[in-house]
């Protein structure tokens, strides 16, 4: 009978940035540095995840988080399977509940989800028994987006405490700017918010940044993420802002807005010539290389601590040296 | 004009405190009720806890009845406003098709008298289809028994269209009930313009969208010298209006929901489909003012915007869900848990805005604790405790934000037009 087993440990998933404290951020991050060596020989897979099965349920278009999910899983031996809306059921008009009812007759051990409507991951953690990991909803967050991003930026500046990181472009409609300003006040790094005042929503000064519509904004940053800045936001009836020109002219990232030392990060994909220069974006200072090579250990290491639980882990099965600490 | 489906009246004894705050009544009394009327009101005694008032009256109910019968049906609605302590309920329009003809509302009615377990009255559209082109015929529909005249569920966004209902339905004695929202603002919003949907992402929808056309709707029902009642209000800045337009005389009454009394957009972090309604739910400085402005008396009536959903429309991500939460059977329970024991609103004020205030806005007979009177009461035990399961309810639909809450206070028995509809 049920009740004479031990109750079930709650089943974690990685919803939003508020589902972690700081030491669950640093440990990821540790474990996402460890598994770096692994990258460099020559056999690349680790045995960790072996005989568990990793789903990826992609609801938008994605190259790089679907991709980036999908070797995370094959790189620790894990069976994966990506499924996205068109071409599926969901095309049928098969309900995201039901959806995830079907995956779930597999046993899946995490179910990674992207999806246009804010709360789909929540669904998907209410009805199946799978770990769940927002892989991005809507306009609301993008965890391991904030997580890579937080790797890459300790790695490249060497801290992530009193860190000064100016992020510009479309806050409004940005899950990876909500995402990063929580991660980045959660482990002592200062924010600020730049772009025009249609698209820096008020209120969000509460997550703990600053918020300016003042490109010289970005001048004390050791860090400027730049944003994409979407068409669709001059769209008749959106009109967010007048043109893209005018955009540009305002808070494009060009050579002569960044000074020696500053680092530059963007989330990807970038469009040239509008919100960031070609020149920018191909400088040394660009880290969008690393940030790529950045999110495959961090999803990795966000698969395997979700799997694992924390009090019953089995060991990494990679050598590592200590993580430095944050 | 109220209908149901009509039984002889009952027998029946109820003793304990009598609450009737109309009539200034406050006493153990024992009421005789004989063929549904009340016979003798007599010195008694109290029992623990029981508490008798006169029942209740819900100015705002969405029946789904004709088109979404899966989700409420004139009967099940009715049995859950017995189950809530309702001795009326009036019914929104807005349904598949809209009642905006005299056939409609006329199917309605006589379903209403097979069906209704308690007497419900129905609001017809302003405007044909609500889509707010052209009047409907409102001298007809009054023929008919329409109780008022709205589109809830959506604006008359035309000023000009407002102006004409306010002119013509003069020819009736009915008001119009005005759902106040400017949709170019609130177009895509999901939850109030504040810090929680800023943090979330997600589309906001500012108090503005609301208090813009409050103020509009109360300079066109002065202009044309015409009462309205405004649906809902959510919004600071509707009540400072509304009060405003008291000041300066004008006949308008309003109300405000039990979602709105208590909870604020903090709820909507869980993304919780259930916490999601239009309006939507503000920030703590506008339930304070609803509070405030219900303590008063300018906001005199408590509406429960019952809206029930099929699990399918509400199992689905937050910004997909549709607005909307059902609210019969859990107001008064609600509101004494997180009004009253709180000490936030007095007892007799929350018996009054849910009885008098809302049958007094819409000229329906007033439920009184008095002899010769038909008996319309609710025997409330306020030291009962229940938890709100899915099991529980008699609506069909259990889309409510008090899933799972332990509220105090609850209906044992209701007496609607002379007949017990509730035993609990």
């Amino acid at each position: 009978m049920s009740e004479l087993r031990p109750p079930a440990p709650p089943r974690r998933h990685l919803l939003s940035i508020r589902d972690l404290d700081r030491s669950e951020v640093e440990r990821l991050l540790d474990t996402a540095r460890s598994l770096t060596s692994s990258l460099d020989r020559e056999l690349k897979k680790l045995p960790t995840l072996r005989g568990r099965t990793v789903v990826n349920l992609f609801y938008e278009s994605s190259t790089r988080t679907l991709a980036s999910f999908e070797l995370a899983a094959k790189r620790l031996s894990a069976d994966t399977m990506s499924l996205r809306s068109t071409g599926s059921s969901v095309d049928k008009g098969e309900s995201l509940k039901d959806t995830a009812l079907t995956l779930a007759a597999y046993d899946p051990d995490v179910i990674v989800i992207r999806h246009p409507a804010i709360g789909a991951p929540g669904v998907v953690a209410r009805v199946t028994d799978a770990h769940v990991v927002n892989a991005g909803d809507g306009k609301h967050q993008h965890p391991t987006q904030a997580l890579l991003d937080l790797y890459t930026m300790r790695e490249a500046v060497g801290r992530l405490e009193g860190l000064h990181v100016a992020v510009v472009g479309d806050i409004l409609h940005s899950r990876v700017a909500r995402s990063l300003v929580q991660a980045l006040a959660l482990v002592g790094a200062r924010s600020v918010l730049v772009g025009p005042p249609t698209l820096v929503p008020r209120g969000l000064e509460a997550l703990g940044c600053e918020l300016s519509t003042d490109i010289r904004a970005i001048e004390d940053a050791d860090v400027v993420y730049v944003l994409r800045m979407q068409r669709e936001r001059m769209a008749a009836g959106e009109a967010y802002v007048p043109s893209l020109r005018e955009y540009t002219a305002l808070y494009g990232i060009t050579p002569d807005r960044i000074r020696a030392g500053q680092v530059v990060m963007h989330p990807g994909p970038m469009n040239r010539g509008v919100e960031i220069d070609a020149r920018v974006a191909d400088s040394e200072a660009a880290l969008v290389v690393d940030q790529v090579r950045a999110g495959l250990v961090v999803r990795m290491a966000v698969l395997y601590d979700l799997v694992t639980q924390p009090a019953a882990r089995e060991p990494l099965g990679v050598t590592s040296e200590p993580a430095e600490v944050v | 004009m109220l209908v149901c489906a009509n039984g002889r009246g009952d027998d029946l004894v109820v003793e304990g405190r009598v609450l009737d705050p109309a009539l200034g009544i406050d006493a153990a009394l024992r009421v005789t009720v004989t063929n549904g009327v009340v016979s003798a009101i007599e010195p008694g005694s109290a029992s623990e806890g029981i508490l008798i008032a006169p029942a209740f009256v819900d100015p705002h109910v969405h029946l789904r009845t004709p088109g979404r019968e899966d989700e409420e049906t004139i009967r099940s609605g009715t049995e859950a406003a017995a189950a809530g302590g309702y001795c009326a309920i009036l019914a929104m329009p807005n349904t598949e098709p809209v009642v905006d003809s005299a056939s409609v509302l006329g199917a309605l009615v006589e379903r209403a008298r097979e069906e209704a377990l308690v007497p419900t009255g129905f609001l017809a559209a302003i405007s044909r289809g609500q889509r707010g082109e052209e009047l409907t015929e409102m001298v007809e529909l009054a023929s008919e028994g329409a109780a008022a005249f709205t589109d809830d569920g959506r604006p008359v966004v035309s000023a000009a269209l407002v102006r004409r209902a306010l002119q013509y339905s003069a020819l009736t004695d009915l008001r119009l009930a005005l759902h106040c929202e400017e949709p170019a603002l609130s177009r895509n919003g999901h939850a109030h313009e504040g810090v929680v949907s800023a943090e979330l992402g997600l589309g906001a929808y500012p108090s503005l969208a609301e208090s813009l056309m409050v103020e509009r709707d109360l300079a066109l029902a002065d202009l044309e010298r015409r009462p309205i009642h405004l649906l809902h209000l959510s919004a600071r800045e509707s009540v400072e209006a509304l009060d405003r337009a008291l000041a300066a005389g004008a006949a308008a009454t309003a109300e405000v929901t039990p979602h709105h009394l208590v909870l604020t957009d903090d709820a909507v972090r869980s993304l919780d489909p259930n916490v999601k309604m239009n309006p939507p739910l503000r920030a703590a400085l506008d339930r304070e003012t609803l509070r405030d402005a219900l303590r008063r008396g300018a906001v005199s009536c408590i509406a429960t915007d019952h809206a029930p959903h099929a699990p399918e429309e509400k199992d689905v991500p937050f910004e997909e869900a549709p607005f909307g939460v059902t609210g019969l059977e859990t107001a008064f329970s609600a509101l004494y848990t997180h009004l009253v024991l709180p000490g936030a609103l007095a007892l007799e004020t929350l018996l009054e805005r849910m009885s008098t205030g809302p049958a007094r806005a819409f000229g329906l007979a007033e439920p009184r604790i008095e002899v010769g009177a038909r008996a319309n009461l609710v025997v409330l035990d306020l030291d009962a405790e229940w938890t709100v399961t899915e099991g529980g309810f008699r609506s069909r639909s259990t889309n409510s934000w008090l899933l799972g809450e332990t509220l105090h206070g609850r209906v044992v028995q209701t007496v609607a037009d002379g007949r017990v509809v509730f035993s609990g």
